[in-house]
């Protein structure tokens, strides 16, 4: 991957356009020569030019993670054209929305399990007082 | 019900920002309406007008309607987060799905130790004490709680983001919550 000073060696994005790769491509950090592929897509789906101004307008630390989201929402774009990506943020809350239900639904019914089980216990500490009275009387009249 | 209703000959949003004639079978007209301006205009910057049509044409016309929403969607998140966009969006979303599948282990062994704690209960009339219960956690347990840990945005601010430069998470494929 490398941009070109000679110009024998362009990035995918110059390749595709077909123009030289001058040293200050913007695209040649992020669309390299090895994956003509990833240019391919978010041109099909952004435009060249749009995608140059989108990263133009981003910190250069920043690039790199702004042109994996591009051609993440792009591949998303052509695998399906209706909803793209926004089909898998659908997917996820409904997702979402169902494992909240049984987590809540789970945890009622850990409480309601605990609740009782506390009944259980208070009701056999009771009747094991009542055992013990009973000894410690009959004790007491067997001493006296 | 019908998006596009008669045409009184006034232009769609898209033609009067491109400034063109708005034809009769223009593809944009039922979609981007001439009082909703700014809905195109963010598709258009995003995408652009030539893009998008062909999108459009790539796509039944019953479904166009849900296309343009979905691109309109992420025209709004890609205008809001300039480097993440929708994929913004996503992360949040996983991480969240790992946090409950997360409560959701920690719930079930919770029954599981209820249930077991339950089929061991001794009847009373073998006088065990509370004590040889073995340390079940019924006297510490405090009914549901919400100790969910909320990820809220301030915390997923844009240098929180993890880093995309990996392989893997461009890789469509490697999406782990897509069936």
């Amino acid at each position: 991957m490398s941009s070109s000073a000679t110009g024998t060696s362009r990035c995918a994005a110059c390749r595709n356009q077909r123009r030289r790769c001058p040293t200050d491509c913007i695209f040649s950090p992020h669309f390299p020569s090895t994956d003509p592929e990833r240019f391919d897509a978010v041109h099909r789906i952004y435009g060249a030019s749009k995608v140059a101004k989108m990263l133009e307008e981003i910190p250069p630390e920043m690039r790199g993670p702004a042109a994996n989201a591009l051609h993440f929402e792009a591949k998303c774009r052509i695998r399906d054209p209706v909803y793209g990506c926004v089909g898998i943020i659908s997917t996820l809350n409904e997702e979402i929305r169902d494992t909240g239900t049984e987590l809540a639904k789970l945890r009622a019914r850990v409480a309601f399990l605990a609740s009782g089980a506390q009944e259980r216990q208070l009701g056999q500490d009771y009747t094991i007082v009542d055992d013990h009275w009973t000894e410690q009387q009959q004790i007491g009249n067997v001493v006296l | 019900m019908k998006k596009h209703g008669p045409r009184s000959g006034s232009s769609c949003a898209a033609c009067k920002m491109l400034k063109r004639r708005c034809t009769s079978n223009c593809v944009f007209a039922p979609y981007f309406r001439s009082d909703e301006p700014k809905k195109f205009a963010k598709v258009h910057k995003v995408f652009g007008a030539s893009n998008v049509s062909k999108i459009l044409f790539e796509v039944p016309e019953e479904q166009r309607e849900e296309t343009v929403n979905s691109l309109a969607y992420e025209a709004e998140a890609r205008l809001s987060d300039p480097v993440y966009g929708c994929l913004g969006a996503i992360t949040l979303l996983q991480r969240k799905m790992a946090e409950l599948q997360h409560d959701l282990a920690i719930a079930r062994a919770r029954l599981a130790r209820c249930n077991a704690a339950g089929s061991m209960m001794p009847s009373f009339n073998e006088g065990v004490a509370p004590a040889d219960f073995g340390g079940l956690p019924f006297t510490s347990f405090t009914g549901p709680t919400t100790n969910t840990t909320t990820t809220t945005t301030e915390s997923f601010g844009q240098g929180g983001f993890p880093d995309f430069g990996s392989p893997a998470m461009s890789d469509f494929d490697q999406y782990p919550y897509r069936y």
